[in-house]
């Protein structure tokens, strides 16, 4: 009897850290993201000094290198009834130089809605060192019905981004908040 | 009380330990018994081979032709997926279970498995999963119906179908990791004294490995099919890009199961194989240690190779190289493999009975679907191939020429030991000429489908592919009712007792401790660890 | 027991008989489709770029190694079955084990794959760079269609939407397909010039979809909220054909991908031909059409989007309900079916369709409301269906 319940009070702290571990699992993952890098998308702006609420911030001495030209393409997809289209279709950018981009939304409904944008990269790994200092990818938006926006994206690209990418898609996609899949 | 049906022949047991043992349904429903369970397991999942079959032979009814005579498209994406899921989680799974029950307690001098209750747990758990899985049909919407590999987001707009499928997945997987637990322990801990690890069956072997490889990846598969189910119903969004979710993280997740879940299905097929070859050819086991360490590599190697399934889903070029470069080394112990079995036949005195003839034909076949899966493997030519019908040829002739050719092998050399009967050796050679010429019939065009460029899960295809859809089509049927034939004209007569009565050792050349027990085996072996000899595959005393 | 067999034998011969019939009549005369498959076709396709070329190089390498290998191995092995036979008298060796052989055998297949495996990387290295496009198109999967957007180069902000011929579906429906081009033919292919590098980037409005052009040598999956690229420069003009390659729902089969690769000056006149369409098609909601026009509109956009399920006769099939003789569409209330439209019915059984425009939607439902037995006299104005959209 005595070693029955020295085995159950064994299981039962096994089970309670089982269960401890799996909420921490939540600041675990963070952590082994940021050291790993796997959270590509905002990892330089995590590697900035000055960075507030984890983005990017005015870059300090960045030096423009006018060397490399990296073609920017602007891209959006459309998840729902509104418009969202680039006002720049594509720019030529040297890594370091500090660019803004417009776009445009309207929500072209009679109702009022709220949505978030989600960004995508091509090629993937431009994700990694594609610093953006403001972007309306940051937040969810509500508008009411016939509203029309113009919002900035503005970024620079990290001169540490890799020799070989010549050309970076930027494309967004715009979700409705609170819409089925 | 072996597993002929036919019980009024249970008088030469040496002792009788429970007099009071069950009968009746209550035998097979409170069962401990790893023969009994093992039959159950063979049954249950020849049932769902049948199935799962029979979804093989509509899908195949449907392509005979070009354009849509039998179905709507809806229907046959349902089939597809089902037969998938049926066929992998349903008949070989299970299947390989079943002759790990039987033989392995049997292999190692054991009398039963370590923890006997659980097996019958285990087996039990398949029969509602087994049910919700063939019942989804008749669910509002039909059965799932985005491919075995239930990729997300296309899970996500299912009906509710897809919930029932995912919980029956959840209690296979439940299952499985119970019955390896099993395995693993048993093999561990109730060996005959004096059989070391290194002088077990290449059977044990195999299963021990394909155990541990259960245990590490089944409970990915139900991580990944539990955030489905929360994305469907519980406002996550792991695989929604709306909610910042990924849908391609379904695909790494799954098949890091997936890949390990295919080598699970194919390693104790090797293991079979590796017994009825030295038995046949009446030569030792060519390279015995060298075969377990090649084993022991596929299965490490095994889980650094998933991505291979996703080369064109867009992922950096370093990425796909590593990939494609740690798949094509697996092919370097899987050809040891093969080298060594044939050096095992090289300069051996031959017989070719009908275990002997699947084996050889399963090494023949199998070898067959490994270049097709070599070539798979470059991620240059995969980007043709991908989602198209080489695929297809390429998995069934692993699968099924592959682990059912060895799965008909393990039972027809071992059917003797487990039902007391011989089959009649015309019977198992025709059975043998028939699946396997049926079987090239059926997938063998289905390579040049796919570097056409036909594209899988297709109800509907393009006239130019029309000729070679037909000739697998009727391949197909050819090849189901030779199952039928099996099951009638071989399974049955053994089960009900018609037959020549077998030898305690009816094959020449067998070695290991299941040919020390008569046959029928007993309800009870090995209820006193016996004396080995010392190459632990002989009782002595 | 004899009999069974017997049985057997001649249910198997009859089967024989009738599924020898059932091919007799049902080889149809079909040709290769220039550009997609060839009848009976035993390899890859003809390539139509460079990188195609390679790869069916490379196939051919490994195809012959594997084979040469495998001849190899099972001669061995056909002559040991042969000459190792217990029927024939020979006597079984003893040997079981030898380290030099593992280790040979072992050595030389991993050196054989490293071979292999480095015209691979040079392909794979130059497959994946999509740098200095000369064109930019964007390809987005739809269920069940592909919509095309001129991106970045010639033809820049020229888009729209390619779907299988309703035709043809039709024809697949009734299970009487014909056609060299069959389940290939769109009504708007994707057209690029000959000879330059054209970038593809691909993404999707709902499931994974995959984008592939077999001739090409390419394909990209294309995956909701998230762009991939890939690239290939046409060697040759002409129609190249490939299909979805991804499962993504009940039409996977139906979205053929047709790419149309024209000369550099058929292609700047195409461009120019489109730009002016697409002027003239910029729809304003305010417009008040005529019941004539709407309906002509309509009959289009239902080819386009409502047919595959409802039928071009409207009269829908199992358990898609007919729009002919539909109280819903009969409604004298016209709000009752653009609800409908907008909303989807039972459980997105019927799909929710605010995506169209307000112009499409009106126009769809005139046509719907005053076809096949449907005599409603009824028109919906595109500022109807804005205003339905709370």
């Amino acid at each position: 009897m005595q070693t029955n319940f020295q085995l159950m009070r064994k299981l039962l702290m096994v089970s309670l850290g089982m269960f401890a571990f799996g909420y921490m699992l939540v600041p675990m993952y963070e952590a082994f993201c940021l050291w790993t890098g796997s959270n590509v998308l905002s990892l330089s702006e995590r590697e900035s000094k000055n960075s507030m609420n984890g983005r990017a911030s005015m870059p300090l001495n960045t030096q423009v290198d006018t060397s490399r030209t990296i073609s920017v393409e602007f891209d959006t997809n459309v998840r729902g009834p509104w418009h969202f289209s680039p006002m720049t279709r594509s720019l030529n950018v040297h890594p370091g130089e500090l660019v803004t981009v417009m776009f445009e939304f309207e929500n072209i409904q009679n109702r009022t809605m709220s949505a978030q944008a989600i960004p995508s990269y091509a090629p993937q790994q431009a994700a990694a060192h594609f610093n953006k200092i403001e972007c309306f990818c940051f937040n969810q938006y509500t508008l009411a019905p016939g509203e029309k926006k113009l919002w900035p994206v503005t970024f620079y690209i990290n001169p540490k981004m890799s020799k070989d990418v010549k050309t970076i898609t930027l494309s967004y996609t715009f979700f409705e908040v609170g819409a089925s899949v | 009380m072996s597993a002929v049906l036919d019980t009024h022949g249970h008088g030469d047991h040496a002792h009788d330990d429970h007099g009071h043992a069950p009968s009746g349904w209550k035998r097979w429903v409170y069962a401990t018994n790893h023969k009994d369970i093992g039959t159950l397991y063979l049954l249950f999942s020849f049932t769902m081979l049948m199935i799962g079959g029979v979804l093989a032979l509509l899908i195949r009814a449907e392509l005979f032709q070009p354009g849509l005579q039998l179905v709507n498209p809806e229907l046959f994406n349902q089939f597809t997926t089902m037969h998938g899921l049926i066929m992998v989680f349903g008949a070989i799974m299970p299947a390989f279970v079943g002759f790990a029950n039987w033989m392995i307690p049997l292999q190692i001098g054991a009398s039963d498995m370590a923890f006997a209750r659980m097996n019958n747990f285990s087996f039990w758990l398949m029969i509602p999963a087994g049910l919700m899985l063939a019942g989804s049909f008749f669910m509002p919407g039909g059965a799932p119906a985005a491919g075995w590999t239930l990729y997300a987001p296309l899970t996500l707009q299912m009906g509710p179908s897809m919930d029932a499928g995912i919980f029956a997945m959840h209690i296979l997987g439940a299952s499985s990791i119970m019955g390896s637990i099993n395995i693993i322990v048993t093999i561990l801990n109730m060996r005959a004294p004096g059989m070391t690890l290194m002088k077990m069956p290449m059977f044990a072997w195999t299963w021990r490995i394909t155990a541990y490889l259960l245990i590490a990846v089944m409970p990915v598969l139900a991580g990944a099919i539990t955030m489905t189910l929360t994305d469907r119903h519980f406002g996550t969004s792991f695989f929604n890009p709306a909610g910042g979710g990924d849908p391609v993280m379904y695909q790494h997740i799954f098949w890091f199961f997936g890949h390990p879940e295919v080598y699970i299905m194919i390693l104790p097929a090797f293991g079979i194989v590796s017994q009825i070859i030295p038995a046949f050819a009446r030569k030792k086991l060519f390279g015995y240690s060298s075969m377990v360490y090649a084993t022991a590599s596929i299965a490490i190697l095994s889980f650094i190779v998933w991505a291979h399934h996703m080369y064109t889903t867009g992922m950096p070029v370093t990425g796909q190289l590593f990939f494609m470069y740690a798949t094509m080394l697996i092919s370097v112990p899987t050809g040891v493999k093969v080298f060594n079995w044939v050096a095992t036949m090289w300069r051996g005195s031959m017989t070719f009975e009908t275990p002997m003839l699947f084996a050889v034909g399963f090494i023949f076949v199998f070898t067959m679907g490994g270049f097709t899966g070599l070539i798979l493997s470059m991620a240059p030519i995969d980007l043709q191939l991908q989602d198209g019908y080489y695929v297809v040829a390429h998995f069934h002739y692993v699968l099924v020429a592959g682990s059912l050719f060895a799965m008909f092998a393990g039972a027809y050399y071992w059917m003797p030991k487990w039902t007391g009967v011989m089959y009649k050796e015309s019977r198992g050679k025709l059975h043998f000429w028939w699946t396997l010429i049926a079987f090239n019939v059926t997938f063998f065009p289905m390579h040049f489908l796919g570097l056409a460029g036909m594209p899988r899960r297709y109800a509907d295809y393009p006239m130019q592919f029309a000729d070679f859809n037909a000739i697998a089509s009727v391949g197909a049927f050819f090849f189901g009712f030779a199952q039928v034939y099996f099951f009638f004209f071989i399974v049955l007569p053994c089960m009900l007792g018609k037959g020549e009565k077998a030898a305690q050792q009816p094959w020449e050349g067998a070695e290991g401790l299941e040919w020390e027990v008569p046959s029928p085996a007993p309800h009870h072996t090995y209820e006193t660890p016996p004396k080995l000899n010392a190459d632990a595959n002989k009782v002595i005393g | 027991m004899k009999s069974i067999p017997n049985k057997l034998a001649s249910l198997l011969c009859h089967a024989g008989v009738w599924a020898g019939a059932w091919v007799a009549t049902a080889a149809q005369a079909v040709n290769d489709l220039p550009g997609g498959p060839a009848v009976n076709q035993l390899n890859l396709p003809e390539p139509a770029t460079k990188i195609a070329a390679e790869q069916n190089s490379l196939h051919w390498m490994m195809l012959i190694l594997c084979t040469v290998i495998f001849v190899a191995v099972f001669s061995v092995m056909f002559y040991s079955i042969w000459k190792h036979r217990k029927s024939v008298g020979h006597k079984p060796a003893n040997f079981h084990e030898s380290v030099t052989v593992e280790i040979v055998w072992t050595i030389v297949p991993f050196i054989i794959v490293i071979l292999m495996a480095l015209p691979a990387t040079k392909l794979l290295v130059a497959q994946k760079d999509t740098t200095n496009a000369d064109l930019t198109v964007k390809a987005t999967g739809y269920q069940w269609k592909w919509g095309y957007d001129y991106i970045k180069g010639e033809g820049e902000g020229i888009g729209f939407i390619s779907t299988l011929d309703s035709g043809q579906r039709a024809m697949s429906d009734a299970g009487k397909p014909q056609g060299d081009n069959y389940l290939f033919k769109v009504d708007n292919p994707l057209v690029v010039p000959v000879g330059k590098k054209i970038r593809v980037i691909t993404t999707a409005n709902d499931v994974i979809h995959a984008f592939a052009v077999p001739q090409f040598g390419i394909k990209q999956d294309a995956i909701p909220g998230f762009v991939r690229d890939t690239w290939f420069r046409a060697e040759k003009v002409g129609f190249f054909y490939g299909q979805c390659q991804e499962l993504c729902g009940k039409e996977h089969a139906y979205m053929p991908i047709h790419v149309k690769v024209v000369s550099a000056e058929d292609y700047t006149k195409w461009v120019d031909g489109e730009k002016k369409k697409l002027a003239a098609k910029a729809d304003d909601p305010s417009k008040v059409w005529t019941q004539t026009d709407l309906i002509a509109r309509g009959e289009k956009v239902y080819a386009a989007n409502c047919a595959a399920c409802h039928q071009a006769n409207g009269k829908g099939a199992g358990p898609i309900l007919p729009l002919d003789g539909s109280a819903k569409v009969l409604d004298a209330d016209k709000l009752v079916q653009v609800q409908v439209l907008l909303n989807g019915q039972n459980n997105g059984a019927m799909p929710a369709w605010k995506q169209l425009s307000d112009t499409e939607i009106a126009a769809v439902i005139t046509f719907t409301k005053n076809s096949w037995s449907n005599k409603t006299g009824q028109i919906v104005q595109p500022a109807e269906v804005k205003t339905a959209r709370k």
